[in-house]
């Protein structure tokens, strides 16, 4: 049973948040090292076990609440986000976290997503990106690669992808960030300022499916080719990147560009400088994810915090109106059932 | 200007029971406000009272034309009047249109009130009259009594002084035509008057000018003598003495979902796509924010359903409302719901079907739908709603089953409820029935493990939310283990599982009132069965049927999922069953179902309620048949 009525909060640890039931996920599924991470994250904020929700769909990443030792939901497909909107905006006291893949958030549930995050409530949702459906043992997702082969597009996917991020920004969410499954201390940190920005805050975690579409995201991954395909985000700081910390990106007007620091005479002042908090360089960030490593077009894939906006939440915005309506006392039964247009009949 | 209490000439007064009456013009003619007001003033004075309105789905029908009538149709009476009346009366006509579209309608003899100037060439044409054909004036009203009214030219000779334009003169036609019924029906203004006064509180010109039209019609009546060959009308108010409120079904739904939350101790959570006839459910709602009332107006059904699971996890008393398209959305959810055993109140104002079919006429064809329309084993409670004062005691009801029976509710009203109104006692809080969540108890270390899906005696299970500790616990749609709830594939685990869930719902049968007999004699020839916004029609019918002396009784179904426990014997004491219903037979086959009985159907699928009238024919060929 999980120990989760220990009273003191600063000695709970990552297995504090582990149920009873071992994680059925394959062997080396990315799902795993995200579990860990959810668990060693939830103690650093200081909110027990009970106070804790965890919310998902249907798919492999939404098993997820069954092996927390919070309270959990594991709803129908697509359905979390509403789910967890109603929980929020009933309980703004709860932490409340949402599970979702790539085909329970962005085909199923792709109209729960986009007005969620314009709603803007208080979630941490948690974006499983494998670009595959693994529960259904190998179909194509909305955000898989054009071509890729799988069982239902046999002769290539032609589907054009997703980019959850453009499509998160787009439809109006307040956080923005992305990671790796395999990054663990990043991850993190990632969930960590998740967990804090009050608001949707929405993390793409890039999680390996090393049964349908192994190695998908290999090329941001693997330790030798991470430098050159990846940027990490700094708030304040130039976006650099290369194995040798060599290469820059500049705006040329809304144009991002690479710039070989060994070869031109920029300064780091001359780079675009990473900006959290606006969204015109958040939404060029975020079209990063368009082009392929292979492409001509290719730009380093942004990992971090792209986007972070301090917004009022849905639930902040209702309970506002509900004290202002409630300003002079609460309304009592007896005036509800008498309404104020009744008449007395002498 | 006189006191309109006063009548200058001596006019003949007849007495009468009960007088239904219809204004019909178009949309934009004000027939809605104008009926209302005549509610009010007939409800205030004490009177029994039944209002439909019927509006055009479209929002603004072209002008003039059948397709943009706009009509309100009410009954008052010294005795209670269950329906706004099989046929009207009197019927006011502010145009040919409106009177072509509801001619059928009028009693023989009835009255017809004419605005003329809704009788020109160009109103004549577009209600689609032959070129040169005046209804007024061709003899073919004969068998009614029509008393054409140039009411346009009275109302801008009334106002001639008003200071408004001509355009905001003729917007007071309404008010001229209110008052004449005023007259005619020997009611006072003054509750008018006030209501014109506050409403025009900032625009004092349009407050004068609209009290002087009411006046201006009063004083019509009075002292024309128009009506002199027919004299005016008297309808005795008989209420007893007390505080009333005029309520709509959607009204009443929404104030005793509030209510319930009230009663419970929990917050109420609404989450709702706007559907009509269901709408006003969620308007009304999103304005009881005062009662903590939250409501949420999602993206789409799916989503209204499933943020109110979610707020029903979180220990709220969570509902949704929606009509029939949207219940089909919601259904994937129900099942949820039900497999989560957690309380949930979805009432669904049913409308014509399938599809769009006629989204602001009533039908009462989701019963299927409510009792079987899940995938799985997935049975629910199913009541209905009766009349539009009846909606709250229903859905009132369906919170109390839905908190303490731990399982979502379909409520069932109609279009016809949601929209009509009628005036109710104002209720004691007092006796309103308790609702006891079933919240359990934070759990200490040493306690026992929780059991999410341990039973009590009735196969209830306790509602544990999130922030009470020790009571951690992950519930969702796949199969559980019994009483630990946690995931469980084993076969002979689901097949017991299922049966608890529908034990669970028959077990309700034990916590509902019996069935009574609403009308009538205990045993007899003909048992009319009816259930949800049928019971006015019935009633009437049914007491019209016993006057005749016929042996016929009425039971009207609230609980339609479980059964009342008596039902089957009370289906046996008659030597017929009839069951009326706008749909193609649906509670006919529960009924012979359950019960293996043969009962009658009597199906009427127009998008129209039955009226009093259909259903007595119906008793009176079957009592025949019986002898």
């Amino acid at each position: 049973m999980p120990e989760s009525t220990i009273p003191a909060l600063p000695v709970l640890t990552a297995k504090d948040f582990a149920s009873n039931q071992e994680p059925k996920w394959c062997p080396g599924c990315g799902d795993h090292a995200v579990l860990q991470q959810i668990k060693n994250t939830l103690p650093e904020l200081g909110v027990a076990p009970e106070n804790i929700v965890f919310v998902s769909g249907i798919g492999c990443s939404s098993r997820l609440p069954y092996y927390m030792a919070t309270y959990g939901i594991h709803g129908i497909h697509g359905r979390a986000l509403p789910m967890a909107t109603g929980l929020k905006t009933a309980r703004p006291d709860l932490s409340v976290w949402v599970a979702t893949g790539d085909g329970d958030a962005l085909s199923i549930g792709g109209n729960h997503f986009i007005h969620t995050l314009r709603r803007n409530p208080d979630l941490n949702v948690i974006l499983f990106n494998n670009e595959i459906y693994g529960l259904t043992k190998g179909q194509y997702s909305p955000t898989s690669k054009l071509g890729l082969r799988t069982v239902t597009s046999p002769s290539g996917v032609i589907d054009h992808p997703f980019n959850p991020a453009s499509l998160a920004i787009g439809a109006g969410g307040s956080f923005f960030a992305r990671a790796f499954d395999r990054d663990g201390k990043f991850l993190r940190s990632i969930l960590l300022r998740a967990a804090q920005h009050k608001g949707t805050s929405l993390v793409e975690i890039y999680q390996n499916c090393p049964i349908f579409n192994n190695s998908a995201f290999d090329a941001f991954a693997n330790p030798d080719e991470k430098a050159e395909n990846t940027i990490y985000l700094e708030q304040g700081k130039p976006l650099i990147f290369g194995k040798n910390k060599n290469k820059g990106l500049r705006l040329d007007g809304f144009k991002p560009e690479v710039v070989d620091l060994d070869k031109e005479d920029v300064s780091s002042d001359d780079l675009w400088i990473h900006n959290e908090s606006d969204i015109n360089k958040a939404s060029i960030l975020a079209r990063f994810a368009d082009a392929q490593p292979d492409s001509e077009l290719f730009l380093p894939r942004p990992i971090g915090v792209l986007y972070a906006e301090d917004r009022v939440t849905y639930e902040d915005a209702l309970t506002d109106q509900i004290s202002d309506a409630q300003k002079k006392g609460a309304g009592t039964l007896a005036e509800l059932l008498k309404g104020d247009n009744s008449y007395v009949i002498k | 200007m006189t006191d309109t209490k006063a009548t200058s000439k001596a006019v003949n007064v007849t007495s009468k029971a009960s007088v239904s009456v219809l204004f019909a013009g178009d949309s934009g003619d004000g027939m809605q406000l104008t009926g209302t007001q005549f509610a009010n003033t007939v409800a205030v004075r004490g009177s029994e009272l039944n209002t439909f309105p019927n509006f055009p789905s479209e929002i603004r029908a072209p002008a003039g034309t059948i397709s943009g009538v706009s009509g309100f149709q009410l009954q008052f009476g010294s005795k209670p009047v269950y329906t706004p009346g099989a046929r009207f009366d009197v019927m006011i006509a502010m145009n040919s249109a409106a009177l072509k579209a509801n001619l059928n309608d009028l009693h023989r003899g009835g009255i017809i009130i004419a605005s003329t100037d809704g009788f020109d060439e160009k109103n004549l044409k577009l209600a689609g009259y032959p070129a040169g054909v005046n209804p007024l004036e061709d003899g073919s009203l004969s068998n009614y009594l029509v008393f054409p009214i140039p009411v346009q030219q009275l109302t801008r000779e009334a106002l001639k002084d008003s200071g408004l334009t001509s355009r905001e003169i003729d917007r007071c036609k309404n008010m001229f035509i209110l008052g004449v019924l005023y007259w005619l029906y020997n009611l006072p203004v003054e509750s008018t008057v006030e209501m014109l006064q506050a409403k025009f509180s900032k625009k004092p010109l349009l407050a004068e000018a609209n009290v002087k039209a009411v006046k201006a019609g009063y004083f019509f009546g009075d002292e024309t003598e128009i009506f002199a060959n027919i004299g005016r009308f008297d309808i005795p108010p008989q209420k007893q003495h007390g505080v009333y409120r005029r309520v709509t079904g959607n009204e009443a739904a929404a104030i005793a979902l509030t209510a319930a939350a009230e009663k419970s101790g929990l917050e109420l959570f609404l989450g709702s796509y706007p559907i009509t006839p269901a709408t006003e459910i969620l308007q009304n709602l999103a304005k009881m924010k005062k009662w903590g009332v939250k409501t949420f107006q999602a993206e789409d059904e799916i989503a209204g359903i499933c943020s109110s699971i979610g707020a029903a996890f979180g220990g709220a008393l969570a509902a949704t409302n929606t009509s029939g398209p949207g219940l089909a959305l919601k259904t994937e959810a129900l099942g949820l719901a039900v497999i989560m055993e957690i309380p949930l109140v979805v009432i669904n104002v049913q409308r014509g079907g399938p599809s769009t079919g006629l989204p602001t006429k009533p039908e009462q064809s989701d019963l299927f739908m409510a009792m079987y329309g899940r995938h799985g084993e997935a049975p629910l409670p199913v009541i209905a709603a009766s009349s539009p004062v009846d909606c709250f005691y229903t859905t009132y009801e369906a919170a109390r089953i839905a908190v303490e029976h731990m399982t979502p509710v379909i409520c069932l009203t109609d279009g016809y409820l949601a929209l009509s109104s009628e005036p109710w006692e104002v209720e004691s809080p007092d006796n309103l029935a308790e609702i006891k969540p079933r919240l359990h108890a934070a759990r200490e270390p040493e306690d026992p493990a929780y059991l999410p899906y341990k039973r009590d005696d009735r196969q209830v299970r306790s509602w544990a939310i999130p922030g009470t500790k020790g009571l951690e616990h992950r519930i969702g749609g796949l199969e559980k283990q019994n009483e630990t709830g946690n995931v469980s594939h084993d076969p002979d685990n689901h097949e017991l599982m299922t049966k608890l869930r529908a034990e669970k719902i028959a077990r309700i049968a034990d916590s509902i009132p019996l069935q009574s007999i609403d009308n009538g004699p205990e045993k007899g020839d003909l048992l009319v069965l009816g259930w949800g916004s049928s019971y006015g029609a019935i009633k009437t019918a049914v007491d019209q049927a016993i006057e005749k002396g016929y042996s016929v009784a009425h039971a009207h179904l609230r609980y339609l999922n479980p059964f009342p426990k008596n039902l089957g014997e009370i289906l046996g004491n008659y030597k017929q069953v009839v069951i009326p219903e706008n749909n193609n037979g649906q509670l006919v086959h529960i009924i012979r179902d359950t019960f293996l009985i043969e009962p009658v159907g009597f199906s009427k699928v127009k998008g129209l309620p039955f009226n009093e009238m259909e259903i007595l024919a119906k008793i009176t060929d079957l009592i025949k048949e019986l002898k």
